[in-house]
């Protein structure tokens, strides 16, 4: 019996082995034998990741994977959303249960050297910020002496935090939490006076509040915090078609390429950047090792990156977050996507 | 009657190591020894492999490294400067404690339990029989974040104790505050401060510990002693001195004198700013987890003690009851040493198992082991697999020192056989 077990398990053991060796190829040849994109997403942060009443997911992060995805595999739904935490998310890429990781993650050296993995681009240029009850009167982070904070364990911020409060000489408390709705969740109940964490986070979970009104995000911005997309070290090509996809959202909104005139454009225009943009001269996609029209496609999916923010997180939306630093660098912004050429 | 000649033994064939039953054991473990080392061997292989792809090499250096993060529940003295390894030992401790109160008091809720569920009181039975069911058959996780939740949600904010008319008011003659994120306590306070023991890496204890854990043992060696000069007066004259005071004395004025000379003092706390300030504040994740692992192991306890109570013959209550036994003496000199000897060792597996559960910490955000070292170390070095590896190995070290120390203390309550 217990001999039938054991060989039993050798089998089983065997017969993964042979499936995670099945694994090795190029990330973009397992995708498309997949047929799906494999996103890691927050598990849940309105604006940015978060499924929606009938269970689609949206957000800006979202809308990242879904462009990828049709560059990739032409079908912007053809994207299997894994919602990762704080903690799961940098383990779940390079394991490779995820091929790419959108899911508001702070490009740090360390993270792009030792955890060895790629940050491609920046989609997001956020820093840390306090919010807290309007009732407590304070205006400023340093008068958070002496106060509970609510923070994310495994984040940047946590490091920040501690960072901050120490150089300002102030003394806190960390309440540790694991995911966004448990750090919204001990915040409303009065379990800490300050929730800690990026700006764009916190305007986001405020609007989820019955009562955003009530509640202040302080004026510090205690770090920088450039979120982007992430692949493993070692398939380039791989990075590159991630990186390049953000950057032909970028670079669409700065020449004036929206969803909606993109197929008049295709035909029409005349500005030989917008023209190996969208591949009607030079096949800039055969050296991604995708067609010609892969931009078209992830431009297609959820618009070019201003349509992007402003149908996500942007001032029409309840989240109201402004351009600020992620207006483009014609704009007085941050973004500057490379040449196409 | 003529010799038989002992039939020769057949020469061996190869054939025979499955059909010979002389050789068919030995066969089958050559075979799974070597489909184990096979197992281990491409296990270990996989893994260096694996590593090498993701380009990654294993080391430990990490542990050396700055931490940066802070931890709420410091028994060590930790700042964010501090190193990895010490926020390791902070978690370690932080395990240790929750672990131990949960022992405690799951022995004593459990055997409590245990010994009512037998009671001849039909609704106290049955009371105790809801108890077990209940925490026995619900995932402990839920209770952990169920009393938890309890916590949160229903006590007030400490703001709630400010103002001249507070909605909440301090219990305990104005010494003990419950909030939904601590419980305040008053802490010992010394007017006369001996100062304190330097143990070297920032660890210290404080010299007024450790006089009255002297004045303690020595009250309970002397508590011995007296007890066995009484057994000789009693010997040699068959009157046995009365020595309550003596012992009562002993026990209590050294410590007495103790207090008056460090000039002992509770010191309460007192809200300032946004939190209570100046007493201990016991964060309401260890008050949740050590509820929940306290009441959840109870109840396995409680069986276990009910178990050993049942198993030992009702024979021996009736011969206890004939020698002119009160029930009370019957139970602690007749039942209970018989009962220990079936109780102690499945103990051990739940003190073994509330040690490990105690993991499920990381639910309420209780830096425990898997917090720190498990958890933000991990998650900020990347070192996945030399954590993991590590905090096996700690916790495996811990549950065979508790599992050594109980067989010690199961050694010594077992069937004595001469």
């Amino acid at each position: 019996m217990t001999k039938t077990v054991f060989l039993g398990t050798v089998a089983a053991v065997a017969l993964t082995t042979g499936a995670a060796l099945a694994q090795e190829g190029s990330t973009l040849q397992q995708v498309q034998q997949r047929d799906e994109l494999n996103c890691g997403v927050n598990t849940g942060l309105v604006g940015f990741a978060a499924p929606d009443a009938s269970g689609n997911w949206t957000g800006f992060d979202i809308a990242l994977c879904r462009a990828v995805a049709a560059a990739v595999l032409g079908d912007p739904n053809k994207v299997r959303f894994v919602p990762t935490t704080g903690q799961t998310r940098f383990t779940a890429l390079s394991s490779g249960e995820v091929d790419v990781l959108a899911r508001n993650s702070t490009w740090t050296f360390s993270r792009d050297t030792d955890l060895a993995l790629d940050f491609v681009g920046v989609n997001y240029y956020d820093g840390q910020g306090f919010m807290v009850n309007r009732e407590l009167g304070v205006t400023s982070a340093k008068e958070l002496d002496g106060a509970t904070v609510c923070i994310q364990t495994g984040t940047t911020t946590e490091l920040n935090l501690a960072d901050y409060f120490r150089a300002n000489n102030l003394s806190y408390t960390p309440v540790n939490i694991d995911s966004n709705a448990e750090g919204e969740q001990q915040y409303m109940a009065g379990a800490c006076d300050a929730y800690t964490t990026d700006v764009s986070g916190l305007a986001a979970t405020r609007a989820a509040f019955a009562d955003p009104e009530n509640h202040i995000i302080l004026p510090e911005i205690i770090s920088k915090e450039p979120l982007g997309p992430a692949v493993r070290h070692g398939d380039n090509n791989w990075g590159d078609i991630v990186r390049w996809t953000l950057n032909a959202l970028v670079a669409a909104e700065e020449y004036g390429v929206t969803s909606r005139n993109l197929e008049e454009l295709v035909r029409s225009s005349t500005n030989p950047e917008v023209q190996r943009l969208l591949g009607t001269t030079d096949d800039l996609g055969a050296m991604l090792g995708l067609d010609a029209e892969w931009a078209r496609r992830a431009i297609l999916a959820g618009g070019n990156y201003g349509e992007i923010f402003a149908a996500n997180i942007g001032e029409q939306t309840p989240i109201g977050l402004a351009r600020g630093l992620n207006a483009q660098w014609t704009q007085g912004g941050l973004l500057y996507a490379p040449p196409f050429r | 009657m003529t010799d038989v000649p002992a039939p020769a033994s057949p020469p061996f064939r190869p054939s025979m190591l499955i059909y010979d039953r002389r050789y068919r054991s030995l066969t089958f473990q050559v075979i799974v020894f070597i489909l184990v080392m096979a197992a281990a061997w491409w296990l270990v292989d996989n893994t260096i492999r694996n590593l090498a792809l993701m380009g990654k090499n294993f080391n430990f250096g990490f542990l050396f490294q700055r931490a940066g993060y802070d931890i709420p529940q410091t028994p060590i003295p930790y700042t964010s400067d501090d190193t990895h390894l010490r926020a390791t030992v902070v978690g370690l401790l932080n395990t240790l404690i929750v672990s131990i109160l949960g022992c405690i008091s799951a022995t004593i809720l459990g055997v409590i339990v245990g010994v009512a569920r037998l009671s001849k009181n039909w609704l106290f039975a049955r009371l105790m029989t809801v108890f077990v069911e209940i925490f026995r058959n619900m995932p402990l996780l839920l209770w952990i974040l169920i009393v938890y939740a309890i916590f949160t949600e229903i006590l007030p904010t400490p703001a709630a104790y400010r103002g001249e008319n507070p909605e909440w008011s301090m219990i305990f003659f104005d010494h003990v505050a419950l909030t939904n994120r601590y419980t305040a306590l008053p802490t010992l306070a010394m007017t006369n401060d001996p100062g304190s023991l330097d143990l070297g890496a920032r660890v210290t204890f404080n010299w007024a510990t450790i006089a009255f854990a002297t004045v303690l043992i020595g009250g309970l060696l002397a508590r011995r002693a007296i007890k066995a000069w009484a057994q000789r007066v009693q010997d040699r004259t068959g009157d046995r001195p009365t020595t309550w005071w003596i012992n009562l004395a002993i026990m209590t004025i050294p410590s007495l004198l103790l207090i008056w000379h460090f000039g002992l003092h509770l010191e309460r706390p007192a809200l300032t700013g946004f939190n209570f300030t100046g007493g201990l504040n016991v964060s309401n994740a260890l008050v949740a987890l050590w509820l929940a692992l306290t009441l959840y192991t109870a109840a396995f306890i409680a069986e276990i003690v009910r178990a050993g109570i049942l198993a030992v013959s009702r024979g021996q209550t009736e011969a206890a009851f004939a020698l002119g036994l009160r029930p009370n003496r019957t139970m602690n000199l007749v039942i209970l040493p018989q009962a220990l000897r079936v109780i102690v060792p499945p103990l051990i597996s739940q003190y073994l198992n509330l040690m490990k559960n105690s993991s499920l910490a990381i639910a309420v955000g209780y830096m425990d082991l898997r917090g720190t070292l498990g958890g933000t170390t991990l998650n900020q070095t990347g070192r996945e697999l030399e954590a993991i590896v590590l905090m096996m190995l700690i916790y495996l070290i811990l549950s065979l020192i508790i599992s050594a120390g109980m067989n010690v203390f199961n050694a010594s309550v077992k069937l004595k056989e001469r």
